[in-house]
Parts: C-alpha cells; structure tokens; sequence
C-alpha cells in the first residue's frame, strides 16, 4: 500500500533515489545535502538497496567516479550543494558532453565568502551552459516525483544528457513535510533498467571515449546537445504525463502556470518561495489585483515558448532571482528578457532573498504593489532593483 | 484553518524531534504539516528553536514563522530570554515545562499553561547522557490545548518512532502530561 510519510526535502530524495535502483553511488557530505548521502548509505547497509556506494575525496571525484560507472553502463547518483558544486564544475561539463544519463541532486545554497549555508539560486545557475537538464522543486512531494521522472528523461534515446534536480537549502532540504511515496512495482514498470544505446565501457570490447575532436568535426558535438536539449521539452512532457498514470500528480511539464489565464501582472520565479508568491497572488486577487505565477521548473532546457505564451498581453511580468550575476542582472530576468525583448512587455526584475533571507508573500505583494504604482503614472520601463536590501554605505 | 507552532529548548533535548512528531501527529489525524527546524550555531546545551505549521489544506509556503499561535517552552530558564515571546499572537497560548507558578510578563489575552515534564520524564526513567527527556511529555501537553490533534495520535506517532519500550515510555510520558497539565493566570 502506498503511504504518505512527513520526510525532509533531503530524505524525499533518498527515497525516490532508492526506488530508481542506481547501480553506483558516489558521495561527498556537505551542508545542506549531507543527509541525501547519509540515508542512501542507510539503504545500503541495511541491503535495502543493492548499490555500490562509493564514498570518495571530493565533490570532483565523486562526478568522476558516476561519470566513468555511467559510461560502463550504471545507473548512478550523486548530490551536492555550493562549494561543492562549483569543485565538480569541469567534470560537470564532461558528463554533460559524453552524453551521460547522470542524476544529480544540487541542494541549492550560496556561495562562499561570505560562509552561509542557506538557500540561493546562483550555485545551480552557474550551471546553466554546461548541457545539463535543470529544474527547481517546489515541494518535497515534486522534488521526490522529479528524482524518478529525471531518470528516465536522462536515460531516453532523444535525450541523453544528465539531469541536475534543485531543491532549496532548508526550506525544503530540512523542513519535513507529507510525501506520498510509491510502491516500487509501481516504479520498476515506469523507470525499466538501463538501455544502452551509445557506446559503453566494456572490457571485452575496449573503446577509447572522449578523443580529441579537431575543428573540423567539434561542432557537431555541441550542435547535437543543442538538439538533445531541443527534443527535451517534449520528452519532459511525456514522461510527465506518464508519471500522472501512476502517481495522479502533475505539474505542467517545463513550467508551472498558477492563476495565469486572466492575469494582468504575472510574477516569474523558481523554487520553494514559489509557494509563497501563489499565496501572495491569492491575496492580491482578493483586493482585486489580477496576479498569477509562471513558475519556471526546468530552466534549462529553457521553456521559451511557454514563457513567450503566458507572458504576451500583460501588464507586466515580474521576475523575482534569489541569484545576481555581478555587472548584469537577476539570472531568470535575463533569460525572460531575452524572450520577450521583440514584444512590448514590461519585465521588472527584483534580486531578492540571496543567502537565505526570508521572502514573505507580503514582500511579494510589495514588489507586485510597486510595479502597478509605477503602471498607473504610466512607467512602463524594464528594469531590476535588489528588494529589501539593507543601507550598506 | 493555519497553525504556527514556536518550539524553544536546548540542543540535545529533542526539540527538532518534538516539531517533527507533531507534524507527523497531525499527518496521522488527515492534516497537512511542515517542520522546520532553525539552523544556526547548534551545540548541546544552546537555546535552540523549531517549528511546525499544521494546516486542513496543502500547505504552500515555505517563508518563517513569525506569527506563532503558540510557543511550547522546553527548558523554563529560557523564559528569561527577552525573545522568547517574540511574536506571539495576541490570543496566543504559552505551555512551559515547569512546577512553579510562573511570574511572566503576558499579555492578559495571552494564556500560560504548565506542566513538570521534567518530574514526568524522571518519573519513568527517561534520561539520556544524563538530561531527562522531556520532548515527548511535551508532545502530550500541547495535544491538550492545540485541540486539534488526539493524544493517542501523538501516542501512535511516538510509538512509531521508537519501537518496544522505548517507545511505551515516551507515549506514556505523553500521556501523562496530556492528563496533568494546568492552566496558571
């Protein structure tokens, strides 16, 4: 019988991780994710789940290891956060360009210095040009639906790439919250083992992977990911839909659309405090302010006709980064930029919540209250502001 | 139907665990939950605080607790920290482990309930590395005034957690200071 159990964010991986049966997994702890790789090394002990559990010296080798298990044919899984992340960086872009079906968990935290463990969203968009799939949970309930659904959009012929799944620091990696588990039956007939379809590691049959690739023939490479990532949408909607026969939950594929259809001010962002701008756009709506959320859940591959869709005809679009790329702007607001840039929309960005600090729906309400301010004496210019930050000079 | 619930104890008394089994209790009971436990320099013996959010509905936000309806105290030294009552609603409820009649600066509409959750736990033997146990007791005690989740709610989830006689202890723990607490003006 499938049963709802109250688990952290971080114990909602483990178990969806268990339930996809990876062959090898290799582990490096760091806050906030430590307890991901503890509860697998549980599993393991307990023979609750037949996997080698590789404990490594560092979040590089830890990528290593999976990378080189991968090309022999394993299903495998690793996670990280912050520092971490950014050490398995180089080999992050290797599994992405060997076309490796990784999964990895990224329990998003800033970046030092200075030290802080909470949540922001810059560790896992520095990833963003690295050919991975990326997506942001809201819940732990979908972080736990997407490890299983991550697998078997990495593992599709049309794909092959690896897939990074973000949960936020704390707010979902330490808050526990009722998760409807499955019943591994359920799981097996969804997520069958491994085809191989590429070149694999065999002993027998000795290949050398990752040669060199001469001018002439690099860019082929690089334009059949692009490709891969194109095919992606698509996939990511189907398995989806499949994963709706058998959990009866569903999402919206690359993203999620909340109260949208009559909106006239539309607030764009990813992640846990996702939640907190739905709850913000209920109360607005009660004062008679039309909001709704687009929710981004996979920014790369990038939802670009979603986004062009939902936006088009509104007031505004608002879109809230807990990330800066320094000298730019809000990552997520340079990305709907781009899209809308050929259409008369005004996109507001808001830098917002870095390093863990707390965004209400109030404060959401305050952003969205503004930008109507500035709409009814007719300011209708793009531009980013950082939200709530404090007199520093 | 929202309610925000501030636990503040020591590091080593299970004050994480307290917000997790009553998440979990009101699970049990067909409700929606969150526990969220505050991270910061956590060493045995430092104030350190959780929460639980217990809801009818899906629960959606992910921001603090600042608001709570109640505050259960595990440690009552700890009523001599200037923040301890920070926040809490005008109509807000207070429940500290304690066998005196507390002296505190509520406000009226505020009520204070106690309980000796520390004799309870001596009681029953329930001492570990030398600090009675008295997170469990305390699970029993706010059952009583939340009146929203059952004690044998709170006893099943007990139970659930800690198998044998472990886990009778700490559901009986619960029991008693569901049965024993007392409401001082």
């Amino acid at each position: 019988m499938e049963r709802v159990a109250v688990l952290s964010g971080n114990h909602a991986v483990a178990h969806a991780v268990k339930l996809c049966r990876p062959h090898v997994i290799a582990a490096y702890p760091i806050t906030p994710q430590t307890q991901i790789v503890e509860k697998l090394a549980e599993f393991v002990e307990r023979g609750e789940l037949k996997a080698k559990y590789i404990r490594v010296e560092s979040e590089h080798s830890a990528m290593a290891a999976i990378i080189g298990a991968s090309a022999a044919g394993a299903r495998v899984f690793t996670a990280t956060s912050s520092q971490g992340l950014l050490y398995m960086h180089e080999a992050i872009w290797s599994a992405a360009g060997a076309r490796l079906p990784i999964v990895m968990a990224v329990v998003t935290r800033a970046i030092f210095p200075p030290w802080n463990i909470w949540t922001d969203h810059s560790d896992i968009l520095a990833q963003r040009d690295t050919g991975w799939i990326i997506a942001m949970a809201e819940s732990n309930q979908e972080v736990f639906d997407m490890i299983i659904q991550a697998y078997r959009i990495a593992e599709d012929e049309r794909v092959l790439l690896p897939v990074m799944i973000g949960l936020d620091a704390f707010s979902l990696s330490h808050t526990a919250a009722p998760v409807s588990l499955l019943d591994q039956d359920k799981v097996d007939k969804f997520l069958p083992p491994r085809r191989a379809f590429s070149f694999l590691l065999d002993i027998e049959n000795p290949i050398t992977m990752g040669n060199v690739a001469f001018p002439d023939h690099y860019m082929e490479f690089r334009y059949l990911i692009q490709k891969a990532m194109e095919r992606a949408k698509q996939v990511i909607r189907e398995v989806e839909e499949e994963f709706y026969e058998i959990s009866s939950r569903k999402y919206g594929g690359l993203v999620e659309e909340y109260r949208c259809n009559d909106a006239d001010v539309i607030l764009v962002l990813m992640g846990a405090w996702s939640g907190d701008a739905k709850e913000c756009a209920d109360k607005l709506r009660e004062e008679g302010l039309r909001v709704g959320v687009l929710r981004i859940r996979f920014i790369r591959p990038l939802p670009i006709e979603e986004i062009k869709r939902v936006s088009l005809g509104r007031k505004a679009v608002i879109v809230v980064d807990r990330d800066i790329s320094f000298g730019g702007t809000g990552i997520l607001f340079t990305e709907v930029s781009s899209i809308l840039q050929q259409n008369s929309v005004t996109v507001r960005g808001f830098i917002a919540g870095l390093g863990g600090r707390d965004v209400t729906a109030k404060d959401f309400a305050q952003m969205v209250k503004q930008v109507y301010t500035d709409l009814e004496v007719g300011e209708r210019r793009s531009r980013v502001e950082w939200y709530g930050v404090k007199e520093v000079i | 139907m929202i309610y925000e619930i501030r636990f503040h104890g020591r590091g080593g008394q299970g004050v994480v665990t307290a917000a997790t089994l009553l998440a979990e209790a009101a699970v049990f009971e067909g409700l929606w939950s969150q526990a969220i436990p505050f991270f910061g320099a956590e060493r045995r013996g430092a104030p350190v605080v959780a929460f639980t959010r217990i809801s009818n509905k899906p629960i959606r936000i992910y921001s603090q607790i600042y608001n709570p309806d109640a505050i259960v105290v595990l440690d009552e030294k700890l009523l001599q920290l200037r923040s301890i009552l920070q926040g809490l609603k005008s109509n807000g409820i207070i429940v500290v482990n304690s066998s005196e009649k507390l002296k505190f600066p509520k406000i009226p509409s505020q009520r204070i309930f106690t309980v000796n959750a520390t004799s309870i736990a001596l009681k029953l033997g329930l001492v570990v590395a030398g600090w009675p146990v008295v997170n469990t007791a305390m699970l029993g005690a706010i059952a009583r005034v939340l009146n929203i989740i059952s004690i044998e709610s709170i006893e099943e989830c007990i139970r659930r957690k800690w198998r044998g006689e472990m886990g009778e202890k700490n559901s009986l723990a619960a029991r008693l200071a569901y049965e024993n607490i007392r409401e001082r003006d």
